[in-house]
């Protein structure tokens, strides 16, 4: 029992209870803090370094506005949107992708496995090849699609007084459909439409421009304070739907918020590079590794996912000989990831997040 | 007995409607001149294409029903299923690999690598759905087998970018399809599906005491590992060998033993030759439609069971106590 | 300190989908009192309890929390004055004991979820009532059951509740964590008032602590009120289909219940008068 000699007071208590929180406090914000700084590193080398090295001041130059000859348009037209790109789509897979995760308790229930980021692949594909639309409509299309599949999935999962599981199920049987369709359209596509088409399929940052990065970044100014004020309520729903109830969180409808919000910051980021593989998948994982139980993992995880998106183009631009879609190098790298999860997975639990 | 006639006889329908049917339109008299060997005229010719195309369609339908059936009873999971398990996309991976790096290029070279492709992906989803208390729920190999079937196909696509050749001739084999079919490659993958067929049936017995648990099978005097792995290989070589011939085809392995149990019960000994014939109907069958329905178009045979099976087994996974799950 | 709320179904009729498990069934929940449900595996008492909880609408009838229908108001309001201890809660994986009771706070906290020196105090006392202080910064998946279960009361304790519903609070503890949870729960309704329904699987520890004992069988109330009226041989027959001897506590005089199977019952008066003479013979021998 108690190892203290004399009877704790309340305000032991008390003095214990604010230590606590404040040291958890202190570890978010450290841990988050540090993220950011990372990738703000990460964005500055994707700026500076490539075929041409700009040094600092030059890119600094470039980004308040002044022409630098040379500069300006590798860092301004070409650098610059494709990162800013990269950190946006990388925030919002982080994120949306951790949300699911911490509401399905299982770390393999990611949104790239559930159908949602293939439900818009199949939409864009569809849209590309078939209806030979454009950029926007595209991307809008997507999004409707990703919002669509990913509400059935939640009806189809939910109505029986629904689980978890039932709607992991559901989404890997709804992936399956519009797999097929996507490998569909490919088969059928006129060799024009391929390279647009593929983007679609493997998540490319390649012809990154301002056009493509806009609606991204309107998704996260709007949806990603939003989804952060929400990350209380996940949270609480942690502890199990009844546990959650029994303090006052009105569950069906959080619930139903979140994968609002999610969804739409995975669609929108779908929209602008195509489902990137893994970040999702992986950003979650990482980001609670990293943090430990002392919040809301949701802003670490899109960091987490940002600084991936930001790495992995790079590595795919420059280091095989061959611009290759950033898409593959993540792809690539849940293999070795879940190698890791078998690895050490006589320690705890193994796939709860 | 009764269902084992009528399953015979409904294959023996749907053949012939496989032969008559198609993306075009031919006489009587052009399909038994097409049987018969002639090719004089284009009609002919079609239904003379049609044959192999056939009895690949029945082989290969066959070979992936067994082949879930027996993994559903192997692990004990009723959404077993090897597309679902990732292992087609293991042999995919395997068979691109081999092709890219290593110059393979033969039918019977395809089908040893998808066969190891397929056990090396059956054993890495097996051990990644086992992680974590409580072991391989059908839950957590689920899961373990939708992502490892991406990070197949990201490795897959990793290796096929830069190599367009290879590219354009995959992504017509990745839908799916027994449209290629010659008598040739039918020769080259029967010995294969039929061993794998032959330890499959052999397992029934051994299926039908794992169904009861393992320390239950095990007090009964079973050696419950090495029925599993047999089984599993049994399993494995059926879909290898498929897949490889006719690309990674879904929910058949899935839908078509559920159906099956409910016809003749869980007695494995009459389960797999049952679902044997019922993969070779369900299959012709979506051959069959997929040729229709598109005229002259053709739709791939794995779209179609894609687009059948997976509102089945979204049916199915609302039906099942989630618990068990 | 606490209120004395009034906790009523009326008429209610509770399924899961197309299954009926309770039918117009009425149960008042005495305030200030302990109340203990005792039923047999599916008689329909958790069901019951998430039904008065606010976690399972009614089709037919209503839960009423101080005469205000429960379904119909806020969740939020509802959390404030009535706390439920599921029967299987899940702890996030490595969160620490102050920061699970801290989600305990959840219905105080407005709009903007501000964190102030009254929630760490409530948090602080619920720790002290539950004795984990020293398990503060403990992560909850490494203590053991009793302490867990402790640690969930603590949390349901910082919602700072009048009313405290519990789903067999102690079905998976050892004997005497059993008894140390509902000494707990005895505590807390006898210093802050806090009024106590449980659901419990073990007769005798719902007949030793409950003030009102609630017998259900079938989704139906058999009996209720005092344990000693309500727990008789024939109460116990209707409810679990099994003969019994009811017989006071030797320590606290609450109802017994000694169930009779079909080996080791009591030998017949005359047998035992035998023996005891067989033995007293043997001993002279000896003698």
């Amino acid at each position: 029992m108690s190892t203290v000699v004399s009877e704790p007071h309340v305000g032991d208590a008390l003095s214990v209870v604010q230590a606590g929180r404040r040291r958890r406090r202190r570890r978010w914000a450290l841990v988050t803090g540090i993220l950011a700084l990372t990738v703000v590193a990460a964005f500055a080398v994707s700026l500076m370094f490539g075929q041409t090295f700009y040094t600092p001041a030059e890119v600094w130059g470039v980004l308040t506005g002044h022409r630098v000859s040379g500069a300006s348009f590798t860092v301004g037209e070409l650098r610059l949107p494709r990162a800013v790109t990269a950190l946006l789509t990388g925030l919002c897979f982080g994120m949306g992708g951790v949300v699911f995760q911490s509401m399905l308790r299982n770390a393999l229930a990611s949104p790239d496995v559930i159908g949602i980021n293939t439900g818009a692949s199949a939409a864009a594909v569809f849209g590309i090849v078939v209806l030979g639309l454009g950029e926007t409509e595209v991307s809008v299309m997507a999004m409707a699609a990703a919002l669509a599949v990913a509400l059935s999935i939640y009806l189809l999962a939910y109505r029986k007084g629904g689980s978890g599981p039932r709607l992991i199920l559901i989404g890997i049987g709804v992936a399956a459909m519009c797999q097929a369709v996507v490998s569909y359209v490919i088969s059928r596509a006129a060799e024009w439409d391929l390279p647009a088409a593929m983007r679609w399929i493997t998540g490319n940052l390649n012809d990154a421009t301002w056009d493509r990065a806009l609606p991204v970044a309107g998704a996260v100014i709007v949806l990603g304070p939003l989804l952060l004020s929400l990350a209380g309520r996940l949270e609480i729903l942690r502890m199990g739907d009844e546990t959650a109830a029994a303090v006052g969180l009105p569950v069906e409808r959080s619930r139903l918020l979140l994968i609002v919000a999610a969804v739409g910051l995975l669609a929108f980021g779908t929209a602008a590079a195509g489902p990137i593989a893994f970040v999702s998948f992986l950003a979650g994982p990482i980001a609670v590794r990293l943090l430990g139980p002392v919040g809301s993992p949701i802003l670490p995880a899109g960091l987490v996912g940002a600084l991936l998106v930001l790495v992995a183009d790079f590595c795919a631009q420059y280091a095989f000989g061959t611009r290759l879609p950033v898409g593959v190098i993540t792809g690539v790298l849940g293999a070795p990831y879940l190698v890791y999860l078998l690895v050490r997975s006589s320690r705890s639990g193994g796939t709860t997040l | 007995m009764l269902w084992v006639a009528l399953f015979v006889l409904a294959l023996a329908v749907v053949a012939v409607l496989s032969v008559t049917f198609g993306a075009r339109d031919v006489a009587p008299a052009d399909i038994w001149a097409g049987l018969t060997g002639s090719t004089d005229t284009t009609s002919a010719a079609a239904v003379s294409k049609r044959v192999p195309r056939t009895i690949l369609a029945m082989l290969v339908g066959a070979a992936l029903a067994v082949a879930g059936a027996v993994l559903q009873g192997a692990t004990r999971n009723p959404l077993a299923d090897p597309q679902i398990l990732g292992i087609n996309g293991g042999a995919a991976l395997a068979i691109v690999t081999g092709i890219a790096f290593f110059g393979l290029n033969s039918a019977s070279g395809y089908i040893w690598v998808g066969m190891i492709g397929a056990a090396g992906a059956a054993l890495f989803v097996y051990a990644v759905g086992s992680l974590g208390r409580g072991g391989p729920t059908p839950l957590r190999l689920a899961l373990a087998g939708a992502v490892s079937a991406v990070a197949f196909s990201s490795l897959l696509s990793a290796i096929l970018l830069p190599r367009i050749n290879v590219m354009s001739v995959f992504r017509f084999w990745q839908v799916g399809g027994v449209g290629g079919a010659t008598p040739e490659t039918i020769l080259q993958v029967l010995p294969f599906l039929l061993v794998g067929l032959v330890v499959c049936l052999a397992s029934a017995s051994s299926l039908n005491t794992l169904a009861l648990g393992d320390e239950l099978a095990a007090g009964l005097g079973a050696r419950v590992r090495t029925a599993r792995v047999t089984a599993s290989a049994g399993a494995v070589i059926l879909c290898g060998a498929a897949t490889a011939v006719a690309g990674p085809i879904g929910f058949v392995g899935l839908v078509v033993p559920h159906i099956c149990r409910l016809l003749v019960g869980v007695d494995h000994r009459w389960l797999l030759p049952v679902s044997a014939a019922g993969g070779a109907i369900l299959l012709t069958v979506s051959d069959i439609v997929g040729r229709i329905i598109a005229r002259p178009e053709e739709i791939e045979v794995g779209i179609v069971t894609a687009l059948i099976g997976a509102p089945f087994f979204i049916a199915l996974v609302r039906r099942q106590r989630m618990r068990a799950v | 300190m606490t209120v004395d709320r009034s906790l009523h179904a009326q008429g209610v009729t509770l399924g899961y989908g197309d299954r009926t498990i309770v039918d117009s069934l009425d149960l008042q929940i005495p305030p200030g009192r302990i109340t203990a449900i005792v039923g047999a595996n599916a008689c329909g008492k958790s069901t019951l309890l998430k039904a008065m909880a606010r976690l399972l609408p009614p089709s037919a009838g209503e839960v009423l929390l101080d005469g205000k229908a429960i379904h119909r108001m806020p969740t939020k309001q509802v959390a404030r004055v009535l706390g439920l201890l599921p029967q299987s809660p899940i702890a996030p994986d490595g969160i620490a004991v102050s920061d699970l009771v801290s989600r305990g706070r959840h219905p105080h906290q407005g709009a903007l979820s501000r964190w102030t020196r009254a929630d760490d105090e409530a948090v602080a006392r619920a720790l002290e009532a539950t004795d984990v202080t020293h398990l503060a910064d403990r992560p909850v998946d490494e203590l053991s059951g009793g302490q867990r279960q402790r640690v969930w009361i603590a949390m349901a304790l910082a919602q700072e509740t009048d009313v405290l519903l519990l789903d067999e609070p102690t079905t998976f503890l050892d004997i005497s964590h059993q008894v140390d949870v509902l000494d707990l729960l005895a505590d807390l309704n006898r210093e802050r008032g806090t009024t106590v329904a449980m659901v419990l699987h073990d007769l005798n520890l719902a007949a030793r602590y409950a003030d009102h004992l609630v017998a259900m069988a079938q989704g139906q109330i058999v009996a209720a009120g005092d344990p000693g009226e309500v727990l008789t041989e024939d109460t116990v027959r209707r409810v679990f289909g099994l003969d019994s001897r009811v017989v006071p506590d030797p320590l606290t005089g609450s109802p017994l219940v000694i169930p009779i199977g079909r080996h080791h019952t009591l030998i017949e008066p005359e047998q035992k008068d035998a023996a005891a003479a067989a033995e007293v013979e043997a001993g002279a021998q000896v003698g």
